[in-house]
């Protein structure tokens, strides 16, 4: 059996011996078609979006009902997650990088997180192989 | 004298059908003020409202109301069941339709009534007990109050209190039936500390559209007749609609910076609630200038409730108490008696008289609606009890009172 560390390093490589990383991006919502595009450019071939509030730097907003003001402090965003190869992750992380951004406040964040192993369901296929 | 009139007939029952649809109208007005976890249980009390009134009008509430009269206080039994109220029009009460025709009309009147109460207590009461409130409270505050200000023979209307479709019936007793309601149920669980928005605006837009629709047969169909005073009622009430919709606006614009669409749709909501007294009194631009009036009124009337703490979730005191205040009282000053000859002329026409005698029928209508109201949610409480429990009120009325889910997002 492979024992596992706390590291931060890439740890149990799976069992075809490539390591792989999961990478989320919170971005602005309208962004999401370009980054969409753009992954697929560089040969991502499946992700998952999440519909997520949250926020940073940038203040929410405010809302009027009949006279009264509301504050509301969380904003929309999307969360993009993909699971990628090592040798993909920065490739992938400059051309989110890259579409997401406005210049303003609320671009969003990309977080790297180590992956453990990946499996596809309809044929059993595992790591580098399910991606 | 008696005679049928169908052009009268058919206007009346088109009428009549308007004002059913202003209920579930109400029910989105409302349903899409609350949070969504709200929806349905806000939904379900006006349509029910509907539903249990129009049987308990027939069975005995038209005969209180509208029945032969006793001390000028209250219709007898008379009519229990609609015994004696069939195809040939009552000649004490528009005397060229059907009195079917007129029962049925005035039973949407009694239909709605208590449905607007329902925006003070929004979102936390058990539906049980609301049930037997609706219940109870049609039948002792809204029949006598009927046949006080419309019953011939009562004592409002032999004073010579002038109400067209309803102004104190309708929106003033409701109204301090409200504020008597919020006194009695107390405020929602994080009022004032939490962020509670309406969860669906074009809901509320959709049911204000139907509203100020049914609103035609509301106050034309007052006129009992077809014709020019029904017209005129029309006109006033689609002339004080818009111009409290522009009042509304014009006064959020001015004073928070911005004009909103639920407050486009509340002023026109005020509008109508001011000239339901007075619709087949007073002229068009006497109606343009009360509807503008009346929108930025009621504006200022909703923010009250922050001032002084009760929680009135959807605004029916600042709306249809002070609308309905202030439509019944301008009334006294703006009627005209050339418009109208089974009206009178206000004080800005020569005539003071009048404007006691609004006083007088609103003062007794808050009084009594509000005294009224307060003892029969008590002795509800007292029974049964008036609110959900804490975790239903955080679950929310549509699972915990009626096993609902108002929005599903997944298949």
């Amino acid at each position: 059996m492979l024992a596992t560390c706390h590291s931060c390093e890439s740890r149990n490589p799976g069992e075809q011996g490539v390591s792989m990383k999961k990478i989320e991006a919170i971005i602005k919502p309208f962004k999401l078609d370009e980054v969409k595009d753009a992954l697929h450019e560089v040969g991502i071939q499946g992700l998952t979006v999440t519909e997520v509030r949250g926020f940073g730097r940038q203040k929410g907003h405010t809302e009027i009902y009949r006279g009264a003001e509301y504050q509301i402090d969380f904003i929309p965003k999307v969360k993009i997650e993909i699971v990628v190869v090592d040798e993909m992750v920065d490739d992938v992380v400059r051309v989110i990088q890259e579409t997401a951004k406005t210049g303003e406040i609320g671009d969003g964040k990309i977080f790297i997180f180590p992956a453990e192993g990946a499996i596809r369901i309809r044929t059993g296929e595992r790591d580098k192989d399910a991606l | 004298m008696g005679a049928i009139n169908t052009g009268d007939t058919a206007f009346l029952m088109i009428s009549a059908a308007l004002v059913m649809f202003m209920t579930p109208g109400l029910a989105l007005f409302y349903g899409g003020m609350v949070r969504q976890k709200n929806v349905l249980g806000t939904l379900m009390q006006s349509f029910f409202a509907l539903a249990l009134v129009t049987v308990l009008w027939v069975l005995v509430g038209y005969t209180l109301a509208f029945g032969p009269d006793k001390f000028g206080l209250i219709g007898g039994l008379k009519w229990l069941g609609l015994n004696g109220v069939g195809q040939l029009p009552d000649k004490a009460y528009a005397a060229t339709i059907p009195a079917l025709v007129f029962m049925a009309y005035q039973g949407m009147f009694a239909g709605i009534t208590p449905a607007l109460i329902t925006g003070a207590f929004a979102e936390r009461m058990k539906f049980s007990a609301f049930v037997v409130f609706t219940a109870v409270w049609s039948l002792v505050v809204y029949a006598p109050i009927a046949h006080w200000v419309w019953g011939v023979g009562g004592w409002i209307r032999t004073l010579g209190a002038l109400d067209f479709a309803g102004g104190t019936v309708v929106h003033i007793s409701s109204g301090a039936a409200a504020l008597a309601a919020v006194l009695v149920i107390g405020k929602r669980k994080g009022f004032a500390q939490e962020i509670m928005h309406p969860h669906n605006i074009p809901m509320t837009v959709t049911g204000a559209a139907i509203l100020w629709f049914g609103w035609f047969g509301f106050n034309a169909g007052s006129a009992l007749t077809s014709g020019g005073l029904a017209g005129l009622a029309f006109v006033t009430t689609h002339i004080s609609a818009a111009a409290a919709c522009l009042g509304w606006v014009t006064a959020e614009w001015l004073k928070t910076g911005k004009p909103t669409t639920l407050g486009a749709a509340s002023g026109a909501v005020a509008g109508l609630v001011a000239i339901t007294p007075a619709a087949g009194f007073i002229g068009p631009l006497a109606a343009l200038a009360l509807g503008f009036i009346a929108g930025a009124v009621c504006f200022y009337a909703v923010s009250l409730k922050w001032r002084f703490g009760y929680d009135d979730s959807l605004d029916v005191v600042g709306v249809h108490f002070v609308g309905g205040t202030l439509g019944a009282l301008a009334t006294g000053v703006l009627a005209q008696k050339v418009l109208n000859g089974a009206g009178a002329d206000g004080l800005l026409f020569g005539n003071a008289a009048l404007l006691g005698k609004q006083a007088v029928a609103v003062a007794a209508c808050i009084i009594y609606s509000f005294v009224a109201t307060t003892l029969i949610l008590r002795v509800i409480d007292a029974v049964i009890g008036l609110r959900v429990s804490d975790e239903n009120e955080n679950v929310g009325l549509d699972l915990s009172q009626h096993s609902e889910v108002g929005y599903v997002w997944h298949e």
